[in-house]
């Protein structure tokens, strides 16, 4: 019989009372996991939805991404296809990499001067095969199904651009976007025509017969010697960008079109080499062995690699605030449990006193008697953090199969409802080891009081 | 030699700005392998007295010397060393573990005497068959009467092979037949196991079984008979 043996024998003893504290320690622990799953599927699908999009690592032109976004033309990679090949041949990333690919971002004009409105954009310029299989990246099955590019199989002056671009350049019609809602049109459009120095400009352009029904953008942007450049484009389709701010800006082309948009006749660039790794926990390893391989690359422009999180901050603040909330929760049910475990074994102490005094008489040490009461507590914390545990898993599965959705900050489209609980073993095992330590923590006062009494003075109590 | 030495003990409570003296210099010797008891009216420091001889209080002066060790030298973790090796208890409420089954009570002391499981096993049938108790091995205290309770808290307080057995008043709580009982059973043992066993009470029964009887009064010891002196006086008398 041994001091974890008599501590059980003790919490039966008392079974309602021993029963109560366990039931706010599932609670509790069920309160934790839930949000702790709920804002690690956030995490996740964040990272996804962006690893989807941009991949895990850029390899850029130095200083791109703090100046670049003002002339991207002017950060362009001339040697970008020696450095795909340089960073795909390599032994040491290459198991590594999932993808990579060339890109070309820029900044523009959009617009649809047959209603007389334009906006400015964001374009991207995307191999897209590569791209497609960038949206199959899912290393963490979750639901989400993105698919192929609109402009898979389409000639080079397709484009896709964001509902929030259609809506505002009024392409839903013809696109048929649903749920677009258009401005009236009770006036004649101000602007029929193009201004006759973009429309010279457009003139130039080999532009394609307009058929029926067809949606066409024109889009102005700045060259590499910062002179403007129009193309006339085929909009193959609205889709949806996940995120608000991009969905009203994002124009999607083939790259070889941007970079005609860019660099017209001069050698084509791209403003960025974007790999997409096997996993994410890849990232420090591949950043490591990218920095050697670009030390030794005889490259005229200094190269830098960023990662997706420095370049979408939002990612990083969505993290932290979850993380931050996080925290405060399980803060808020430590010091409920702490609380409702100490009650439970102060009261344990006043009620065994004479137990306290008859042990002790037989020669048990006042360690022993700390450690009969720590030992109690720690069961049941162990208690707690079981039950808890398997009903965070229960409810977790109620949750993800209840078919909710929700809309998260700065996304325009509902995402399922999801807490992702099982499978994240570090945050059971840290939730439960916490849950554990916090009992104990909370019967050190009360054992160490227990522990203390005066062997004569506990035997007296009645 | 004898198994507990007081010389000169004095012990006061203090109650708010009241100090109550319990024992006032009190010097006794319990002899090994006999049944002493501390006989005296309510409030004279039989308790004191005999939580003294146990260990589980300290004098406010003088010695106290139990098994050869002067105790009041000994570490708190030392002196329940020391307890768990030398001294049983025996009490009025028997204060068994109620978690704990008849043969787990008397395991208790020997686990915590460190005593290897095969000699625990030996021990604890042995006991538990002299106390009449083998067949109830495997209940709980609950489950048990008042008689059955004390004869467990007497099976415990010998498992160990204690020097010195204290029990406090051990038939103040059971009816007249069953206290006796108790007290030839006690008597029976305390031969048996060769162990000096030193009683409060104030029941004739339990004193009439004594070796030595201690009278106590008011903190101090009024007479110490020895049972020939108090045989002599009985043919005295008659």
């Amino acid at each position: 019989m041994r001091t974890l043996s008599l501590a059980l024998r003790n919490l039966l003893r008392n079974r309602r009372r021993s029963l109560t504290t366990l039931s706010a320690m599932v609670i509790g622990a069920v309160t934790v996991l839930v949000f702790g799953g709920y804002s690690r599927n956030i995490t996740l699908s964040l990272q996804t939805s962006y690893v989807m999009r941009g991949g895990h690592l850029q390899i850029q032109r130095k200083d791109y991404f703090l100046y670049g976004s003002g002339n991207p033309a002017a950060y362009g990679i001339a040697e970008y296809q020696h450095v795909i090949d340089v960073v795909a041949r390599d032994p040491v990333l290459a198991p590594m990499l999932a993808v990579v690919t060339p890109t070309i971002s820029l900044g523009g004009i959009a617009g649809n001067f047959a209603a007389g409105v334009s906006r400015t954009i964001l374009g991207a310029g995307l191999v897209v095969a590569d791209r497609n299989r960038m949206r199959g990246w899912n290393d963490y099955g979750l639901p989400i199904d993105l698919p192929p590019s609109p402009l898979t199989g389409t000639a080079e002056d397709a484009v896709v651009i964001g509902n929030g671009v259609a809506r505002v350049l009024e392409l839903c019609e013809p696109l048929k976007v649903p749920n677009c809602p258009q401005r009236t049109k009770s006036e004649p459009a101000a602007g029929a025509s193009a201004p006759a120095d973009v429309a010279a400009l457009s003139a130039l352009e080999a532009r394609p017969a307009a058929q029926p029904g067809e949606a066409r953008i024109e889009l102005l942007a700045a060259n590499v010697h910062g002179a403007p450049n129009v193309a006339s484009l085929r909009v193959v389709k609205a889709e949806r960008q996940g995120f608000r701010e991009f969905d009203d800006m994002f124009v999607g082309m083939h790259l070889a079109q941007a970079q005609r948009l860019l660099y017209g006749a001069e050698k084509p660039q791209a403003t960025a080499v974007v790999l997409q790794l096997v996993h994410t926990s890849q990232i420090p390893a591949a950043k490591t062995r990218l920095a050697e391989l670009l030390a030794t690359m005889p490259q005229r422009e200094p190269l830098e690699v960023q990662d997706f999180e420095t370049l979408n901050p939002f990612y990083g603040q969505a993290i932290g605030m979850f993380a931050a909330i996080f925290g405060f929760i399980s803060a808020l049910i430590g010091a409920i449990v702490l609380f409702t475990v100490g009650n439970t074994m102060s009261m344990a102490v006043i009620e065994r006193t004479a137990e306290i005094g008859t042990l002790r008489a037989m020669g048990l040490r006042r360690s022993g008697i700390r450690r009969l009461f720590m030992s109690e507590a720690l069961l049941l914390g162990l208690m707690g953090a079981v039950a808890g545990v398997a009903a965070a898993l229960c409810v977790a599965w109620l949750v993800n199969h209840a078919g909710l959705t929700w809309l998260p900050p700065g996304q325009v489209d509902p995402v399922p409802l999801t807490v992702r609980v099982w499978g994240e073993t570090p945050m059971m095992l840290g939730t439960a080891a916490g849950l554990a330590l916090v009992a104990v923590v909370s019967a050190w006062w009360p054992a160490r009081r227990a522990g203390r009494m005066l062997i004569v003075d506990a035997l007296r109590h009645v | 030699m004898n198994v507990v030495s007081m010389n000169r003990i004095g012990k006061t409570y203090h109650l708010d700005a009241v100090d109550v003296p319990a024992l006032i210099d009190i010097d006794l010797e319990i002899r090994p392998n006999c049944f002493t008891v501390i006989s005296g009216p309510s409030g004279s420091g039989k308790t004191t007295l005999l939580n003294l001889i146990g260990c589980i209080d300290q004098p406010d002066r003088g010695e106290v010397i139990v098994a050869g060790e002067a105790v009041q030298k000994l570490s708190d973790d030392a002196l329940s060393d020391f307890r768990a090796r030398h001294i049983g208890f025996i009490f009025q409420n028997f204060n068994l573990l109620p978690v704990l089954t008849v043969e787990e009570n008397v395991e208790y002391p020997l686990l915590l005497a460190r005593v290897p499981a095969a000699e625990r096993k030996r021990r604890i049938g042995a006991l538990l068959d002299a106390v009449g108790l083998a067949r109830k091995a495997r209940n709980i205290p609950g489950q048990l009467s008042g008689g059955e309770r004390q004869r467990v808290a007497i099976a415990r307080a010998l498992a160990p092979s204690p020097r010195l057995v204290l029990a406090d008043e051990p038939t103040a709580n059971l009816d007249s037949h069953t206290g006796a009982a108790i007290i030839s059973l006690m008597r029976e043992m305390q031969r048996e196991h060769h162990v000096s066993f030193v009683f409060s009470s104030h029941d004739p029964k339990v004193l009439a079984e004594a070796d030595d009887a201690v009278m106590i009064r008011d903190g101090r010891i009024e007479k110490i008979e020895r049972r020939e002196q108090r045989e002599q006086r009985k043919e005295g008398t008659s």
